[in-house]
């Protein structure tokens, strides 16, 4: 048992921190830093950059081109572009539906999406909730009807981050009425062009529209569009799930934060015991969760410890935004628009980080929401429990 | 990076587990922890002879943190009475880092399992200070004279030796003390989690030259050091001691109805379940940080000590008052072996320094 | 609307502290001071029962004529306040507090004329029997029967968790004379006299070593039907009104804001490092912030006590908040003992039982506050189990949140 890093992976960082430094686009660094609004092609760009040196389709099989990594150098690149400050993977394509395709998709579906993606030439939005299906994902009643060589999809999906960029969809829909919800599920991608489609903005508190409703009205889609088998929908969007089930960590990030914080803190509070301590004890958390995160990548941990890690990693996210509204004082009050350079200049004696780490603090109780909600994620760490789990231990 | 245990590591588990499962049931540990004296013979010889793990206290070869972490998993599981944490890694420790010929012969009288120690180290007015503040040792002749008081020495009743830090001329030192020496008097009381210890008072303690340990006016260093490794130790012991309890919570809850139904059938009780599940595998981590940091430079093995702390701290805390609460009125007495791990849980929550010293700690060695 | 006492009320606490002064002896002082629950020394606790009695204070929220102090709430709330702040030893409540209102409000006249006088003077010493094995939680479960025998009630089966069952001469019980279709159906209140042939206790001992609870075993006994409080089959009423007496028939914040008090006093006399425990920032901060959670939660009291009810379940909030308050409190004091807080001194506190555990006698090591602080601690976990666990008081609570 050890904490060794091996020398190669070493040099990976090495290697990482100076692309970061040198080869990934330094103004969109500087945007994100400055708190500018980010467009579609500020994400483009940044996902070419991590493309030409081949690292973008980071869980993906070398045969489809991705970079063929261990979780533990995975995890050693996300550090190192947290820490750069770069621009976070969108995963609705690379993280979410690429695997999907390399391992259930018919060579065609590769040879169409695949490239797209790694090119970033086309984004993807990811339609599973509904109105009525959300924590209950299972009930969803979106159908897809046969009809020849097609399916015709009517229902709506909602929540559906990103979809205003999007120009594809994969969606989980009903394509049979089944005793077990699950079984009737399959999964199909729709081009968002296709008539029918209807995008309808959310914004969320933070002011921000990332989110929207999508509309399918008698939408035609190809069959050969459906993904693996029709009925096993449910079993394509959870199998590879469990691949990802740390990318939520975002330890660089944090750690990135409580640098900032404990800075700005110093500045703006002096030695203010009640924030020190309370910086302190998220630092304590950060600790332990990146150890729980390892053990996770390098197989110690139990299933129900993985699902939990979930609650903590959200929980301690949250923590540090709370830490950051709490530095901001009176100054979280100020909302202001954000789209264009030089936005402070609309409330002069905010200083930046106020406006947006209040934004940051709004839109990140979504957290606890998303990704399975901390409440059905606890339900899902009882059934280990109950079955036994909290006492099998590593071997 | 790896977590997993050596097949040596693994099969010493089972020994350890399969030893304590036989022979050290809830009803002897009551036993044993109800007679007058708290000492526990069978066991601690099982460790010496049949278990071997008391080798572990073995000076002449490195600390074997990891090994160590998975045998106090295991004593903690079962709940020993057994001085192993103050003899075989806070003692050993001492010992290690002192060296030296003396040194060796008490490792070896641990090994023998005819040597207990017990670090008198706390004083009435250092709470968790390492630095004594009037326990003194003055040289005279070739050796030495000690007078001090030290408070709630965990395990001195049970000591063949105690080893005691005192201020000299040059700092803080450590020294060799048999209990029964002249000048030496203990006050002997039961702790809360139904082990011993006593207050020791040392009056004009006449000390030969060879009972300093290590170099005069040298341990506050090496104190730090073993504290953080009898951190460690005791926080994966911790573990042993919640799991149990937790394993205890769910099968009680899956027993006991009211309402016509198990009451772990009860939503809130099933997600309290799993917040102390979660608080466990959090301490889990924390305990591999701080025994995979031991041999770090001296900052950052503080920093993942003081980390392990603070979790496993507020991870009792947690996980001790909800067993009991969800076993309702059962979690109230002393028949239930779940208050008894509660008490235990409640003692390692204080020792070696509380959660808010431990992020002051923190603080102060993190930057 | 204001938070302050009127002349008469402030005078009343004159009055009060002066009782105090000129009643209280340093022993009975020493009772309430150095409790390690919320359970006080039987004989002490008694003897102060019987100088409250000489001046009519054993019973506030008694009306005059049964005996009662008669006062109003805020004259109860000062009475608190200045009864722990004096460290005087509380008086039992399961005759009090319980029993008492409950023949007040659903009992006869001999049964009134009877006990009340007895219960005021101490002569009863009450204990409670609801809760059995099968039935904690869901107390209307309960299983223990009682049958009709002429002008007699014969009672067989168990209670358990029965608080001073060992040291009581009477005890109220639930018991189960019939089997209706509802379970709280077919319950009745009884008054037992313990010495009754029948009647065992078996003690059962706490995590702090203290024997305080038991259990009861009926086998056969024989009750007179005279003895049952309100109508037989219909004890739930009772039992329910009676409930509501112990959830949030008395207030925490006066016992609360003493024991903050001392703790900070206490940790006047720590050293940390080269300061004191009392000026260390970590510990400021914990402690303002129980203060500041005690500040919201006595303005909740007064609300509850001054006006028409908050909701349908401010008792229940109550006891919630209140004994989780309380356990706070507790966790403070193990903080302030800091390492002597491991030691098991039983013999520095006045426990409110026999304590059976193996403990060294006569003197203490460590400051006497170091050495009750694990006791009340382990003991006050109890508070959020007993009177309905917090768990069953917040289903009750959430129920009143349902439109
Ligand atoms: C910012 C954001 C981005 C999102 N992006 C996408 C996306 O791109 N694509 C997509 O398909 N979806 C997306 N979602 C939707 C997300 O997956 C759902 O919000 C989530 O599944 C919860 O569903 P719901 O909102 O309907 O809440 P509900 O299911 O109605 O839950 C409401 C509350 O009830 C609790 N609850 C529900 N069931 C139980 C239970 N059995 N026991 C205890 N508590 C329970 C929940 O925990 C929650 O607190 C996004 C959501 C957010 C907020
Ligand atoms: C110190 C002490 C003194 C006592 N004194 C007396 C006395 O004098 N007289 C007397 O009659 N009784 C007394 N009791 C008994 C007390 O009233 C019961 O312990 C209490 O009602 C809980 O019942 P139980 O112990 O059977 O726990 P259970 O009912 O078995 O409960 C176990 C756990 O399950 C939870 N639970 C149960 N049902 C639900 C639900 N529906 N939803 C969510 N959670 C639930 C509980 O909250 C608890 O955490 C005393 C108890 C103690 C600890």
């Amino acid at each position: 048992m050890d904490l060794l890093i091996d020398a190669d992976d070493l040099a990976f960082v090495d290697e990482a921190r100076i692309f970061f430094e040198r080869d990934y686009p330094r103004d969109i660094i500087d945007k994100a830093r400055a708190g500018i609004v980010l467009t579609r092609d500020d994400h483009v760009r940044a996902q070419q950059a991590l493309q030409a040196r081949g690292w973008l389709g980071v869980g993906w099989p070398a045969e489809h081109g991705g970079p063929g990594w261990t979780p533990v150098r995975r995890y050693l690149f996300e550090q190192e572009l947290e820490r750069a400050g770069a621009l976070s993977i969108i995963p609705m394509a690379v993280i979410y539906i690429g695997p999907i395709v390399c391992a259930f998709g018919t060579p065609e579906q590769q040879a169409h999406w695949l490239p797209d993606i790694l090119e970033s030439r086309a984004m993807w939005a990811q339609g599973y909730s509904e109105p009525e299906s959300g924590s209950d994902l299972a009930s969803l009643a979106m159908t897809a009807t046969r009809d020849g060589d097609d399916f015709i999809l009517q229902g709506s999906k909602i929540w559906t981050s990103g979809a205003h960029w999007a120009d594809w969809i994969f969606c989980l829909v009903r394509t049979e009425k089944t005793a077990r919800k699950q079984d009737g599920i399959s999964m199909i991608c729709v081009d968002m062009r296709t008539p029918g489609v209807e995008v309808r903005p959310i914004i969320t508190m933070d002011g921000s529209h990332e989110l929207n409703q999508v509309r399918f009205d008698a939408v035609r889609v190809p069959a050969t569009n459906l993904i693996g088998e029709e009925g096993r929908g449910w079993y394509y969007a959870n199998v590879l799930l469990s691949a990802e089930r740390v990318s939520y960590a975002h330890v660089g990030r944090k750690r990135a934060d409580l640098a900032a914080l404990a800075v700005l803190g110093e500045e703006r509070l002096g030695a203010n015991n009640g924030f020190r301590q309370r910086l302190a004890r998220a630092g304590i958390m950060l600790d332990v969760v990146e150890i729980s995160v390892l053990r996770v990548l390098t197989g110690d941990a139990e299933p129900a410890a993985v699902s939990g890690l979930k609650i903590a990693c959200t929980q301690l996210a949250q923590e540090i935004t709370a830490l950051w509204v709490e530095l901001a004082g009176r100054d979280r009050s100020a909302l202001v628009d954000r789209s264009a350079a030089g936005w402070s200049a609309q409330a002069p004696a905010v200083p930046g980080f106020a406006v947006t780490r209040t934004a940051s603090y709004l839109f990140e109780r979504a957290q606890t929401i998303y990704g399975g909600s901390t409440e059905v994620q606890k339900t899902i760490v009882w059934r280990h429990l109950a079955r036994g789990g909290a006492l099998g231990r590593r071997a | 990076m790896d977590f997993s245990l050596s097949g040596e590591q693994q099969q010493l588990r089972d020994s350890v587990r399969g030893w304590l499962k036989s022979h050290h049931g809830f009803e002897h540990r009551r036993a044993i922890s109800r007679s007058e004296s708290g000492w526990d013979a069978a066991t601690w010889t099982a460790f010496a002879d049949d278990l071997g793990i008391l080798s572990l206290a073995d000076i002449a070869v490195p600390h074997d943190a990891v090994t160590v972490m998975v045998v106090m998993e295991e004593l903690g599981e079962a709940l020993i009475t057994v001085p192993f944490l103050e003899t075989v890694v806070t003692g050993a420790a001492v010992l290690r880092a002192a060296g030296g010929e003396a040194a060796q012969a008490l490792s070896d009288g641990i090994i023998a399992g005819d040597v207990r120690l017990a670090l008198a180290w706390a004083e009435p007015d250092t709470r968790y200070g390492w630095q004594p503040r009037t326990t003194r040792a003055v040289r005279e002749g070739n050796g030495w004279r000690l007078d001090g008081l030290k408070s709630v020495v965990v395990g001195a009743p049970w000591a063949t030796h105690l080893i005691v830090s005192a201020l000299t001329d040059t700092g803080t030192s450590l020294f060799v003390v048999a209990p029964d020496a002249i000048g030496v008097s203990l006050m002997s009381y039961p702790t809360i989690d139904g082990r011993r210890a006593a207050d020791v008072r040392f009056e004009g303690v006449v000390l030969s030259g060879d009972a300093l340990l290590g170099e005069e006016g040298a341990a506050l260093p090496v104190l730090e050091r073993v504290g953080d490794i009898s951190i460690a130790a005791m926080g994966a012991e911790a573990v042993g001691v919640m799991r149990r309890m937790l394993a205890d919570t769910i099968e009680y809850t899956g027993q006991r109805k009211q309402f016509g139904q198990p009451i772990a059938s009860f939503q809130v009780l099933q997600h309290r379940m799993v917040d102390m599940f979660m608080q466990i595998e959090m301490a889990t981590s924390a305990v591999y940080l701080a025994t995979l940091r031991l041999e770090a430079e001296p900052a950052e093995r503080a920093r993942a000590a003081s980390v392990a702390k603070v979790t496993i701290g507020e991870a009792c805390r947690f996980v001790g008052q909800n067993a009991v609460q969800l076993h309702g009125g059962m979690g109230m007495t002393d028949d239930a072996a779940v208050s008894h791990y509660f008490k235990r849980a409640t003692v390692i929550e204080g020792e070696f320094g509380t959660t808010d010293h431990h992020v002051e700690r923190f603080i102060s060695v993190a930057g | 609307m204001n938070l302050d006492w009127s002349d008469d009320e402030l005078a009343f606490r004159q009055e009060v502290r002066e009782f105090f002064a000129e009643n209280l002896t340093d022993e009975l002082r020493s009772a309430g001071t150095w409790m390690t629950s919320v359970y006080a020394d039987h004989e002490r606790s008694l003897a102060w029962q019987r100088i409250l009695h000489k001046r009519g204070w054993v019973a506030p929220a008694w009306p005059v004529e049964h005996g009662g102090a008669g006062w109003s709430v805020a004259q109860r709330y000062i009475f608190a306040r200045e009864r722990a702040a004096a460290g005087a030893p509380p008086v039992s409540p399961m005759g009090i507090a319980m029993c008492g209102p409950a023949i007040i409000g659903h009992g006869n006249d001999w049964q009134k004329a009877h006990f009340l006088p007895r219960m005021l003077s101490g002569e009863h010493f009450w204990c409670q029997g609801y809760s059995e094995p099968g039935a904690g939680s869901d107390l209307a479960a309960l299983q223990m029967r009682a049958e009709d025998d002429g002008d007699a009630l014969v009672c067989t089966g168990q209670k358990i968790w029965n608080t001073h069952a060992d040291v009581a001469n009477w005890g109220f019980f639930l018991v189960r004379t019939s089997r209706l279709e509802r379970l709280q159906q077919g319950i009745t209140f009884l008054l037992v006299d313990m010495t009754t042939p029948g009647v065992t206790v078996r003690p059962i001992v706490s995590p702090a070593g203290e024997h305080i609870q038991n259990e009861i075993f009926f086998d056969q006994v024989r009750v007179p039907k005279a003895n049952v409080v309100g109508a037989i089959d219909n004890g739930w009423t009772v039992a329910k009104y009676l409930l509501e007496f112990e959830r949030g028939g008395s207030a925490y914040a006066p016992d609360l804001q003493v024991r903050l008090d001392q703790i900070e006093a206490a940790a006047r006399t720590v050293a940390v490092g080269d300061g004191m425990l009392a000026d260390d920032a970590a510990f400021v901060r914990r402690l303002a912030l129980a203060r500041i959670r005690l500040a919201a939660f006595e303005t909740y009291e007064f609300r509850a006590m001054a006006g028409p009810a908050l909701s349908g379940a401010s008792a229940s909030v109550m006891k919630v908040l209140g004994t989780e308050l309380q356990q706070h409190v507790t966790e403070l004091g193990l903080l302030v003992a800091g390492r002597y807080g491991m030691a098991y001194q039983p013999q520095a506190g006045m426990p409110g039982g026999q304590v059976s555990l193996p403990h060294a006698h006569g003197t203490f090591v460590g400051p006497r506050q170091a050495a009750v602080a694990p006791l009340r601690y382990l003991n006050e976990r109890a508070g959020s189990i007993y009177a309905g666990s917090n768990e069953i008081q917040r289903n009750i609570i959430a129920k009143t949140l349902r439109l």
